[in-house]
C-alpha cells in the first residue's frame, strides 16, 4: 500500500477508484493521479481480498485444499481445480483413468467459455455497451446449467480429485452439452456482429495500452495477455497436460486486427477467437471420450516424499502456476500459487500514464483482471 | 534444454565456486547460490543467447525454520528455448537479505514485496519495498512459522466467542449468547 500519496504536477489531483467500484472487477483500488482528465500516474492498492491461501494450503490436507481452490479464481473454478489436481498428481506421480481425464478437460473448457463470456461482456458493459453483457451472460447461464447437471454447483465446483473426477456425465448432460456446442458458435458470431465490429468500440479500443513483445515477457503476463502481444505460447500446447496432445485446435493470437499489436482490441480478439478453440476441444473430447473407471485409487490422507515441484496449468486468465514444497507429511510444507491477474496488474504503473481515465477503465477489462486471483 | 544441460552451460560462463551443486535427482533440479553472486548468476542466464530465461515466472521464499534459513526461489523461464530453471539463495532467517533482481525483470516488483509482506525478506534494492497486500501498520510477517495470531489485530478482535456454545445461566439471561 501506498504509505504517502505525492503529487508530481502543480495541477494534479488525487482520485481514488475503487475499492467499490463497479469496472475494477472485484475489490481493487486505484489511486489516480490527473491532470484533468488524463492520467498521470496510476497505483494499483491491492489486498483487500486477501484470504491467506497459501497459508491455509499448508494447514489442510492435499485433498483438502480441492475446494479452495476452487475460489483462487472463482469466475474459472474449474481451471483451478485442474490446476490442483495436476500439480499434486505430478508430483506423487498418480495415473489418471483416461475417461476422468476427458471429464476434465471439457469441464476445463467450458469453463473457460464461461469465463471468456464474462471477461468480454463485463468489458464491453465497462466501455459503455449494456446489452452485449446480458447477451453474454445468456450463453454462460446455459454452461452453468451444464456444470450443474456435471458437478451439482453453478459457480464453485468443487468437481475434480486427486486421481480422477466425482461424478460421472449423466446423458442429459452429454445431450445438453451438444446442443450448445451446436448452438454457441453461431450465438459467438451473433455476439459479434452486436459489438466486436461495432465501430465506436473499436475506436474505444485500438491503439490504447500497448504492450510489445518484450515487456509481456518482461512483466511476466501469460494466457489471453500474452498472446495479445503476439506471442504464440500457450501451455496447453507448449507444456502440454493431460489429454491436450491428442487434441486439435488452434492458438490464436493478437495480430494488430485494428490497429498495433498487443493493444486492448488484440487482448479481446483472442479471447473471442479461443472460445471457438474451446468449443472444438470439448466436441473432440466428447467423440473420443472412452468408458471407464472415473478415478484411480489415492491414499485418502496421501502423502507426498520429500521434494518440489511447480507446475504450470492454462487456466482461463492464462498461466496458473503451483509450487509446492513437501517434507513427506500428510500436509504440503509451502504452497505457492502464481496467478495470471497478479502479473496483469502489477504492469499498470507503467501502462497507465498519459492515458485517459475512460480508457484506464478499458485498460483493466481487457486485461480480464479478478481481483481474488490477485490477492488470493 | 534439460537443467543439466543449462547447468552446465552455466558452469562454464560463471566464475568457478559461484554455482552451487546441481541437485541433480529433485523432480525439477535446481541449484544453489550465495546471495552476494546472485545478481550476476542471474543476469548470465538471463541475457546469455543460448539460456534466454527472458522471464522470471515466479519468485517464492520458503522459510526453513528448522535450519534457520530464509529460502528465495527463482523459477525462471525461456520462452525462446522453452526450458525452464530453478535458482534458489539462501539467508539467514534473522535478519534475511537479498539482492533485489527488479532490475532484471519488473515482474520481481510485485514479487518481492509480496514476500516481503509475508516473510520479512529484504530485497536491498528495490526501488519501492514497502507491504503489498497487508496495510502498512501491520506489525510481524505473517507467513514465518513462528508468527502467533495476537487477540487483535489493527484494533479489531481475531477471535470471537461461539454462537454454539450457551453461555452459563448465572451470566444472566443470555440473550446475545
Amino acid at each position: 500500500m501506498p504509505e504517502e500519496l505525492t503529487i508530481n504536477g502543480p495541477d494534479n489531483m488525487l482520485l481514488n477508484m475503487g475499492p467499490q467500484h463497479p469496472s475494477t472487477h472485484g475489490v481493487i483500488r486505484f489511486v489516480l493521479e490527473t491532470d484533468g482528465e488524463v492520467v498521470a500516474k496510476a497505483t494499483p492498492v491491492v489486498g483487500y481480498l486477501h484470504r491467506g491461501v497459501e497459508k491455509i494450503a499448508t494447514e489442510l490436507t492435499y485433498s483438502q485444499f480441492m475446494p479452495i481452490s476452487d475460489r483462487l479464481d472463482y469466475v474459472a473454478s474449474m481451471c483451478g481445480n485442474l490446476a490442483w489436481c495436476e500439480a499434486v498428481e505430478r508430483m506423487a506421480g498418480i495415473e489418471v483413468p483416461r475417461r476422468a481425464q476427458f471429464l476434465r478437460v471439457i469441464a476445463a473448457e467450458l469453463n473457460r467459455i464461461s469465463s471468456h463470456l464474462v471477461a468480454v461482456g463485463s468489458f464491453c458493459n465497462d466501455v459503455g455497451g449494456v446489452t452485449p453483457l446480458v447477451v453474454a451472460l445468456r450463453e454462460r447461464e446455459a454452461i452453468n446449467d451444464i456444470l450443474e447437471l456435471l458437478s451439482g454447483a453453478r459457480l464453485t465446483y468443487n468437481y475434480m480429485r486427486l486421481g480422477g473426477v466425482s461424478r460421472d456425465m449423466s446423458d442429459k448432460c452429454r445431450q445438453d452439452t451438444a446442443a450448445f456446442l451446436d448452438h454457441f458458435p453461431p450465438a459467438l458470431d451473433e455476439f459479434n456482429r452486436l459489438i466486436t465490429y461495432n465501430k465506436i468500440f473499436i475506436k474505444r479500443l485500438a491503439d490504447i495500452a500497448v504492450v510489445t513483445q518484450e515487456e509481456a515477457k518482461a512483466y511476466g503476463l501469460n494466457g489471453p495477455n500474452l498472446r495479445g502481444s503476439g506471442i504464440r505460447f500457450d501451455l496447453r500446447r507448449n507444456d502440454p497436460y493431460s489429454v491436450y496432445p491428442e487434441l486439435d485446435f488452434e492458438i490464436p493470437v493478437g495480430e494488430g486486427f485494428a490497429g498495433q499489436v498487443g493493444d486492448c482490441y488484440d487482448r479481446y480478439m483472442v479471447r473471442i477467437n479461443e472460445m471457438y478453440e474451446s468449443v472444438k476441444i470439448v466436441r473432440q473430447c466428447l467423440e473420443m471420450m472412452p468408458d471407464g473407471e472415473l478415478t484411480s485409487k489415492v491414499a485418502r490422507v496421501l502423502k507426498i516424499k520429500a521434494g518440489e515441484r511447480y507446475t504450470r496449468t492454462e487456466s482461463a486468465r492464462g498461466e496458473m502456476g503451483i509450487y509446492i514444497v513437501s517434507k513427506g507429511d500428510k500436509t504440503p510444507y509451502r504452497v505457492r500459487v502464481r496467478t495470471s491477474s497478479y502479473s496483469a496488474l502489477s504492469i499498470f504503473e507503467k501502462l497507465s500514464p498519459g492515458l485517459m481515465i475512460a480508457d484506464l477503465v478499458a485498460v483493466i477489462g481487457s486485461f480480464d483482471i479478478v481481483a481474488p486471483e490477485i490477492d488470493r | 534444454m534439460t537443467a543439466e544441460e543449462i547447468y552446465r552451460h552455466g558452469l562454464e560462463r560463471i566464475p568457478a565456486g559461484t554455482l552451487g551443486e546441481l541437485a541433480a535427482e529433485a523432480v525439477q533440479p535446481w541449484v544453489t547460490v550465495t546471495p552476494a553472486s546472485l545478481l550476476d548468476v542471474l543476469t548470465v542466464f538471463r541475457d546469455d543467447p543460448a539460456l534466454a530465461f527472458e522471464c522470471l515466472d515466479c519468485l517464492t521464499v520458503t522459510d526453513i525454520m528448522d535450519e534457520g534459513q530464509m529460502e528465495v526461489v527463482y523459477h525462471l523461464y525461456s520462452y525462446k528455448h522453452q526450458h525452464l530453471f530453478v535458482v534458489k539463495s539462501r539467508t539467514g532467517r534473522d535478519e534475511p537479505q537479498v539482492p533485489s533482481v527488479t532490475g532484471l525483470w519488473p515482474a520481481a516488483d510485485w514479487y518481492e514485496r509480496e514476500q516481503y509482506d509475508m516473510f520479512g525478506v529484504r530485497f536491498t534494492g528495490h526501488p519501492n519495498l514497502t507491504r503489498l497486500f497487508l496495510p502498512d501498520e501491520w506489525v510481524g510477517h505473517p507467513m514465518r512459522l513462528d508468527w502467533k495470531e495476537g487477540e487483535t489485530a489493527l484494533g479489531i478482535p481475531t477471535s470471537r466467542p461461539d454462537p454454539l456454545v450457551k453461555k452459563d445461566a448465572e451470566a444472566g439471561g443470555g440473550a446475545d449468547a
